[in-house]
């Protein structure tokens, strides 16, 4: 063997080693993306947690013009017995232009409650009572002129002043930016009780 | 000035990196057995990974910690992943400790000038074992409850003061959500930390004096004119290139145990694991996992409780005093024929006890534990006089090594 062929042998062959290195990068992402992605996915909602447990609630003990909260999912929803008086001031707002976005465009409720009521019911308005703008609890004011002196009643936020109608539309000059959210729902007039099921999926809470 | 040369002055990461790693110099002559240190790192790391993530789902409470670890495996996503490693992980990395202990004991790897990196290594096992004890504790099943039980009243034992000992290390007096709250933080933090430390100790401690090899003699006695020695190569790229590779295999391994055999035949998870802690039931017999009953076999092997207990303690402190033990001048079993037979020995003997350990604690099993408990401490004591007398050959000049 020459002396040549002898260098050629332990020359370092370049284009080999760097295939080599850009096999085991390639090869040791790959197994490093494979892992991270259940370890990522482990830290997600557990099932148990996203299981959506529904909540049933009771409407019969809540007289005309009153409202009752209950929990679900670590969410307050509201259930409002709305008046035929209480129906009316919805179409004032509207009329008065006090509203952002009185047809509900925004898809903060299941289409079947796109309407000014907001609910499949008219009576009985069901929504999370929870404030579009930063995740506080709005307090319920019906009463007329209890906020402002052209207040038609709905709710005010105590924290950073978000207004809405008694449909829970916000009114212009809020930091709020949509509705509040509406969740999915069945509801049995006649035997006087609501199932909140789910949540609507393209609704934003805050 | 570029950035490089910004950082690079500011920085002790290239210096350290030069001194660990590119030119740290290991002999050539490297075998299999050498994988397992690199591994163990590697493992450390995951089971911290997977550790944390069940962490995050764990409840530390008598009432939900069961419920939470059922609730990782069927509710977390992945959950059932993180487990496997986790519980799986801790089997291995007793696999992995054993080969490499294993592998120091054939090569003289204790001896001088080795002895405060066997120390520091042999000291981490120990916390190894307490922190696997501490982790099996917390799915609160009937086996943690009774392993807790059975392991915190080893402490009734130490004179005047076990009483208060125990109580102490239960949070009580018996186990209970309290023992589950102080068990979590010993294991996540102080424990591990601990063993994060070590760790950096041994490694420290280890390139200050080199590594030793499988011929068991210095490569720094034969230096180049470089001034590195003949028979040592640069750990990086050489050695961690190697480790590279076998951290392809071993994952292959550990993959293949997680999503074909994850509880290993009941060995890594026993079928006690399944049911929930019941004060009033204990198990149908107590057996401890497979990586701490060799020791387990030992205690019960003395039909007179603190003579077990001080067979046991005398058992796990044995292997610390070894580098004294050795009194022959060659390092290597290679050129010890006696010795190598007496490790190999001790090493079947070592696994024999752990498979008595595993079994009921019936009369039929008491004579080998005795044997074996004698085989066990026989091998330290017999040690210095066979080392000392031993016929031995000569150890090459050059460590050996065929290049591939």
């Amino acid at each position: 063997m020459s002396d040549e062929t002898q260098d050629n042998k332990h020359a370092p062959n370049v284009t080999r080693r760097r295939f080599l290195t850009a096999l085991v990068t390639v090869s040791g992402a790959a197994v490093a993306g494979t892992i991270a992605v259940p370890m990522v996915k482990s830290l997600d909602p557990t099932a148990a947690a996203a299981a959506l447990a529904t909540t049933t609630i009771d409407l019969s003990p809540i007289e005309p013009g009153m409202q009752m909260v209950a929990l679900w999912q670590e969410k307050p929803v509201i259930v409002v017995n709305r008046t035929p008086e209480m129906l009316t001031t919805l179409d004032e707002t509207e009329q008065k232009g006090l509203l952002k976005d009185p047809n509900c465009n925004v898809p903060q409720q299941p289409p079947y409650c796109k309407n000014k009521y907001r609910s499949r019911v008219p009576e009985w308005y069901v929504g999370i009572k929870i404030c579009n703008h930063l995740c506080c609890i709005p307090h319920y004011r019906p009463k007329k002129g209890s906020v402002a002196p052209w207040w038609l009643g709905g709710f005010h936020c105590p924290c950073h002043g978000s207004m809405y109608d008694l449909s829970a539309r916000v009114i212009k000059g809020s930091p709020a930016p949509h509705n509040m959210a509406v969740p999915e729902y069945d509801i049995d007039v006649e035997k006087k009780s609501v199932v909140v099921t789910k949540m609507y999926p393209l609704a934003h809470l805050c | 000035m570029s950035f490089k040369e910004w950082f690079v002055k500011r920085s002790p990461l290239p210096e350290m990196w030069r001194e660990h790693m590119a030119e740290y110099y290991a002999p050539k002559n490297f075998n299999i057995f050498y994988y397992a240190g690199s591994l163990l790192l590697l493992m450390v790391v995951l089971q911290f990974l997977s550790g944390f993530l069940v962490l995050a789902h764990y409840i530390p409470t008598a009432r939900d910690a069961y419920d939470s670890v059922y609730g990782i495996m069927y509710d977390v996503h992945y959950g059932w992943l993180m487990q496997y490693m986790h519980v799986d992980g801790v089997s291995l990395i007793f696999v992995l400790l054993y080969i490499h202990m294993a592998r120091g004991m054939l090569y003289g790897s204790y001896r001088a000038p080795r002895e405060i990196v066997w120390i520091i290594g042999y000291t981490t096992y120990l916390a190894f074992m307490a922190e696997a004890f501490f982790g099996y504790v917390l799915p609160y099943s009937n086996l943690s409850y009774w392993a807790g039980t059975v392991i915190t009243s080893l402490f009734k034992s130490i004179p005047f003061i076990g009483g208060w000992v125990t109580t102490l290390v239960r949070g009580g007096s018996g186990m209970s959500g309290d023992t589950l709250d102080r068990f979590m933080a010993l294991h996540v933090t102080v424990v591990f930390l601990v063993i994060v430390g070590l760790i950096v100790f041994h490694i420290l401690y280890l390139h200050k004096v080199g590594s030793n090899n499988p011929d068991g003699i210095e490569i720094k006695a034969n230096k180049g004119s470089d001034g590195h020695p003949v028979d040592g190569i640069p750990f990086h790229p050489y050695y961690s290139v190697k480790d590279l590779f076998g951290f392809g295999v071993w994952l292959i391994i550990f993959g293949a145990i997680i999503f074909y055999a994850p509880t290993f035949h009941h060995v890594f998870l026993e079928r006690t694991m399944s049911t929930p802690a019941n004060p009033l039931k204990s198990l149908p017999d107590v057996t401890p996992p497979w990586y701490l009953s060799p020791f387990y076999a030992m205690l019960r092997s003395i039909p007179n409780k603190d003579g077990g207990i001080i067979l046991m303690v005398v058992a796990v402190v044995f292997p610390f005093v070894l580098p004294w033990l050795d009194r022959n001048p060659v390092k290597s079993t290679r050129y010890r024929p006696v010795t190598r037979v007496m490790l190999i020995i001790f090493f079947i003997n070592f696994f024999v006890l752990a498979y008595l350990g595993e079994q009921p604690p019936l009369p039929k099993y008491f004579f080998p534990e005795r044997l074996g408990a004698v085989i066990y401490v026989a091998f330290f004591i017999l040690l210095p006089f066979v080392s000392k007398f031993e016929p031995t050959r000569t150890p090459p000049a050059r460590v050996r090594f065929r290049a591939h």
